[in-house]
């Protein structure tokens, strides 16, 4: 089989626009929560969430204007915008920019996202309810639609390869970047552009997650205490968005070009819970198998793995992922660091697996684990180390990044430093 | 410059992100305005919306210079 590595990323998150920020402010702790700003959230449940910081572009923060011309951003939905702007800032990481035909042929594009153009939909039927069909803007559908990412970065870049999309709700960025590596692996293509981007942030989103009962209510006095993976106080999840993106390559190609190489992609397994749309099933066997087909995949045991980036929403499923976590390991768990950095980002749905995914890189090549922010109570006893209120310098040769999704859709993915 | 060609010009700039001096009387839409098939369709309906009238879709096809949509308006409104 074909080895796939990682040679590019880019980052749109609550945290920050830009890896190096999003990643610095996560290793310092602090949290991307907010009372909502996009609009007024009054009359809504839950009135707070991670929202991407908007600004000038100066210290973080994301100004829509550096990444995409002002008369095309009124074409698209914000989540086609994020994920552009952190697709922009992949591909130049990587320095991969084909100009010969052949070798655009042989680079695809396969961005997901979980929900896609929502406020769009929302806002254009309101609207058409009001003024008539004739007012619905050609560019509503092209605008709206979840492969539009991958469609956008095909046409800016000239990639010509496989261009795909995934939509798993929140699996979707983890399952885009392991169908990805394998498009490579099979040799359909030598370098892709894969992960995912959500901007779901707006009342009938919030509304929708509410009704479910999914989102943390709590906390409107202090946001930032919301997301609480593993704590005793959780109650919900705090709605993230933005866009995890990385370029993926074969192995040869990376290294005949000389890339910069971040980690190895090495695993990638799925399963189905086939139990409640929306609950995970009780006994985390689902996750377990998920976890256990990536390890196959990647020809290693549970005691190979040193980090876990977990699916960790702050809602009552945690504990059954760490149950899943913890019997996998056996014996190896008291050696295993696991953190959600859905604390510190909130849960960006589609985007999380990739946004999660880049984390997970990093933190092999920095070897340090993120934290679990706002873990001060534990929920439950376990030997597992969950990087509690900081962040845990170690050796981080393998990690295991998990997400899961509504529909009981499962994917876990395998990263480890070059060999 | 009249009134509605004032107005016509102010929606084809915001809309196309051209420079003022570009939309002269023959400039195309589509040819000189670097415009595709989906900004025509949005131009036709932000002038709709601007002017209160309703331009059908085989007059839409005629509009194809600043100067078409110019005399269009004048004479529908």
């Amino acid at each position: 089989m074909r080895r796939v590595v990682v040679t590019g990323l880019g980052l749109v998150t609550p945290l920050a626009c830009g890896v190096e920020e999003s990643w610095s402010r996560l290793l310092a702790g602090q949290s991307g929560a907010d009372r909502i700003g996009q609009f007024d959230p009054e009359g809504l449940t839950t009135t707070y969430a991670c929202e991407v910081p908007r600004g000038d572009g100066s210290n973080g923060t994301f100004n829509a204007d550096d990444w995409m011309e002002p008369k095309e951003q009124r074409k698209v939905d914000t989540f086609i915008l994020f994920g552009v702007a952190a697709a922009q800032q992949a591909v130049e990481d990587s320095g991969w920019k084909p100009t010969d035909i052949e070798a655009q042929a042989r680079t695809g594009v396969l961005i997901g996202s979980g929900i896609g153009g929502l406020n769009s939909i929302a806002n254009t039927a309101v609207m058409m309810e009001e003024k008539g069909p004739r007012r619905v803007s050609p560019f509503f559908v092209p605008g709206a639609l979840i492969n539009l990412i991958s469609g956008q970065v095909s046409i800016r870049y000239g990639f010509r390869g496989p261009n795909h999309s995934v939509v798993t709700a929140c699996s979707t960025g983890a399952h885009a970047i392991g169908d990805a590596a394998r498009l490579i692996q099979w040799g359909d293509a030598d370098v892709m552009v894969a992960g995912g981007a959500e901007a779901a942030i707006c009342k009938i989103g919030i509304a929708g997650f509410n009704a479910c009962k999914a989102l943390s209510t709590k906390y409107a006095d202090d946001p930032t205490k919301a997301s609480r993976p593993y704590d005793a106080d959780r109650d919900g999840f705090v709605m993230g968005e933005g866009a995890g993106i990385v370029v993926l390559e074969e192995y040869e190609h990376a290294v005949a070009r000389g890339a910069k190489i971040y980690g190895e992609y090495l695993g990638y397994g799925m399963s189905g819970d086939a139990y409640h749309i929306t609950a995970p099933a009780e006994d985390g066997d689902g996750a377990r198998r998920s976890m256990e087909m990536a390890l196959k995949r990647a020809g290693l045991t549970p005691a190979d793995i040193d980090y876990v980036n977990a699916h960790g929403t702050s809602t009552m499923a945690d504990t059954i992922e760490l149950g899943a976590v913890e019997r996998l390991m056996g014996d190896h768990a008291s050696k295993v660091t696991m953190s959600s950095t859905k604390s510190a980002t909130g849960h960006l749905l589609g985007a999380a697996g990739a946004i999660e995914a880049i984390f997970s890189i990093l933190a092999i090549r920095d070897q340090v684990a993120p934290p679990t922010i706002n873990l001060d109570n534990p929920a439950v006893e376990t030997k597992i180390d969950l990087a509690p209120n900081a962040k845990v310098e170690r050796k981080i040769d393998t990690v295991l990044s998990n997400s899961f999704g509504f529909g009981g859709t499962n994917a876990s993915l395998v990263f480890g430093k070059v060999r | 410059m009249s009134d509605v060609a004032e107005r016509v010009k102010k929606i084809v700039v915001e809309h196309l992100g051209v420079e003022e001096d570009k939309v002269t009387e023959n400039a195309s839409f589509i040819d000189d305005l670097g415009a595709d098939s989906l900004d025509t369709v949005e131009l036709v309906m932000a002038f709709e919306e601007e002017f209160g009238i309703e331009i059908p879709d085989d007059a839409a096809e005629n509009i194809q210079t600043f100067g078409d949509a110019v005399k269009f308006i004048t004479e529908a409104a």
